[in-house]
């Protein structure tokens, strides 16, 4: 065996690997494990299809008259929210990794930490994607008409949600242990996602909580989403609201993950 | 090959320090270790061996001191493949494959060695297709092997790779270093058994709270062993003309209690009884363990005397 693979005697001139790491396989092996974990998937991908599917129901006895408009807006409103949930757990996963030593041991690897961060937001943003298409087809099952245009544009801003979300993930993932990350992202979420306006129409709730949407994450997303289906006036502060939202994410993230794996 | 490389030692620390808190954890160790060599970091829980190691490996910075590993700095090792190491600590995905989890660690790498080689020569090739939670701790520990020799690396570091393993895991784990080391990787590893750095190691660096206290080959380690320790109780004693008796090699004072490690240890009892106050003088023969013991035991601050050189091992 002593011949198969000789080691040299002095220090042969070898070069880190292009992209810090970052490669197709790695993604590709991310995306099988996010898959294979059932639980992730069906609350990711199947809550909010029930969900869409409740609320629309709902939506149709109260309000007749206005239900195809409401349940555009519901739809979109719940894409959103699959989006963020599903990027949000995808983010999250760092927590279990954390846990389990894994981040450690790819600090033994040439793995630059942008490369690892990165297949982290393109895995969670792919489960995003799903969740926003399982969302849009049971919506086309149940009778959402819209122009092809408008279906596409407001499937992928709903789908852009998850780029805010996955950072959130990130974040907490790096904040939270393991045991309970998703115990505490759920309920949260959640409330994003009621005062942000995406499971009822913010017209539909209280007075306060009509005032404290704005500064929810979740508001900007979903104005923007809905934007190509209700048209009218485009509000930059949705703009800023994305941005903002996305740097705080982003920059705790960055400023836990630096804590985290800081050499010395 | 940068002619700057060509002829750097494996790992070259100079005068570092590193402490948590109060606890110095690594208090002045200056270590040279060439290409080629198969090195045990000896000592306790707590002499500072995870903490060297970490230095080495980058995942910890010294406080003071410099460290070079193959003529670079740590991290620039690790992002080249030249250094690659099983820890304690790295943890596994539960949820992949163990061909999984090479493949997913290979793929980081620039020029990796072939997934089903590295496997075969950690011993696991016919676990390939378990998942990493169903396997024994040691079966995972052979995994982490695997992945660190897809680098091919020129530095192997292992941090006490066998903690935690039952005896058939440990032998099972040690002959696959054995395999590899014999085609000349150059392999440091971290142990608190004994047994495991006579076994595997040609030098020996004996570490206690933070320090080197002995730095040797195995043979030269082992002779520690020989002679005989005379203990006695004796109120100020005099270290120095203790020290000066024929066949003194170390003379340790734990309050009233001197421990006097010799070749000649009539010489030295006879000293005692004769010309100072000792009582209970014991004489026992000491055994590698002792060496071991009464080198690495913390119960004591490290006197110049503890210090046994055993000679340059390179």
């Amino acid at each position: 065996m002593s011949g198969e693979m000789p080691i040299p005697a002095s220090v042969p001139d070898r070069h880190a690997p292009p992209l810090g790491g970052f490669n197709l396989t790695f993604l590709a092996i991310e995306i099988r494990r996010l898959l294979r974990n059932r639980r992730t998937v069906v609350v990711t991908v199947i809550v909010p299809v029930i969900l869409f599917l409740l609320l629309r129901q709902n939506r149709r006895l109260a309000t007749v008259g206005a239900t195809e408009i409401t349940a555009v807006t519901t739809m979109i409103g719940i894409a959103v929210y699959g989006a963020m949930l599903a990027a949000t757990s995808g983010g999250a996963m760092v927590s279990i990794e954390r846990a389990q030593g894994w981040s450690r041991q790819l600090r033994l690897t040439p793995l630059r930490p942008a490369a690892y961060v990165s297949i982290k937001i393109i895995v969670a943003m792919m489960l995003g994607l799903a969740s926003v298409v399982v969302v849009y087809a049971a919506g086309a099952i149940n009778g959402v008409q819209m122009d092809p245009v408008v279906w596409v544009a407001t499937g992928l801003l709903a789908w852009g949600a998850s780029l805010v979300f996955a950072s959130f993930g990130l974040f907490m993932g790096y904040l939270l242990p393991s045991e309970n990350v998703m115990q505490v992202i759920g309920p949260v979420l959640a409330i994003f996602a009621l005062f942000g306006g995406l499971f009822v129409p913010l017209t539909l709730l209280p007075d306060v909580m009509q005032q404290i949407a704005p500064i929810m994450p979740t508001y900007g997303v979903a104005s923007i989403a809905r934007y190509p289906f209700v048209g009218g006036d485009f509000d930059p502060t949705w703009l800023l609201s994305v941005i903002v939202w996305t740097l705080a994410f982003a920059a705790a993230a960055v400023f836990l993950f630096q804590r985290d794996t800081r050499r010395g | 090959m940068p002619p700057e490389h060509g002829s750097a030692a494996a790992i070259e620390l100079h005068d570092v320090h590193r402490s948590f808190g109060t606890v110095r954890a690594v208090d002045g160790i200056d270590l040279h270790l060439e290409i080629g060599e198969i090195a045990a970091l000896l000592g306790p829980n707590g002499a500072g061996k995870t903490t060297t190691i970490d230095m080495i490996l980058g995942l910890g910075r010294p406080d003071q001191g410099t460290v070079s590993v193959l003529g670079m700095g740590p991290g620039d090792a690790i992002g080249r493949g030249l250094v690659a190491a099983v820890l304690q600590t790295g943890g596994l995905l539960k949820d992949l494959t163990v061909r999984e989890t090479v493949r997913l660690t290979a793929s980081i790498y620039a020029d990796p060695r072939p997934v089903d080689e590295v496997l075969e020569r950690a011993g696991i090739g016919h676990l390939a297709d378990r998942l990493v939670g169903k396997c024994s701790g040691g079966e995972q520990q052979r995994l982490r092997f695997a992945l660190a020799l897809l680098p091919d690396p020129i530095l192997m570091a292992l941090d006490e790779p066998t903690a935690g393993m039952d005896v058939e895991g440990r032998r099972d784990f040690w002959s696959a270093i054995r395999r590899d080391a014999e085609r000349g990787r150059t392999v440091l590893f971290a142990t608190h058994y004994l047994e495991e750095a006579d076994a595997y190691a040609d030098r020996i660096i004996l570490l206690r709270q933070g320090r080197i206290v002995a730095d040797g080959t195995a043979s030269e380690v082992r002779n520690l062993s020989s002679g005989r320790s005379v203990r006695a109780s004796l109120s100020g004693a005099d270290e120095a003309m203790l020290s000066r008796l024929p066949g003194v090699r170390a003379v340790e004072i734990r309050g009233d209690r001197v421990i006097i490690q010799t070749m000649d240890s009539d010489a030295v009892a006879r000293y005692l009884l004769t010309s100072t106050a000792a009582r209970d003088v014991e004489i026992v023969a000491r055994n590698l363990e002792d060496a071991f013991l009464a080198l690495t035991s913390d119960d004591g601050p490290v006197a110049a005397t503890d210090r046994a050189a055993v000679g340059d091992a390179a």
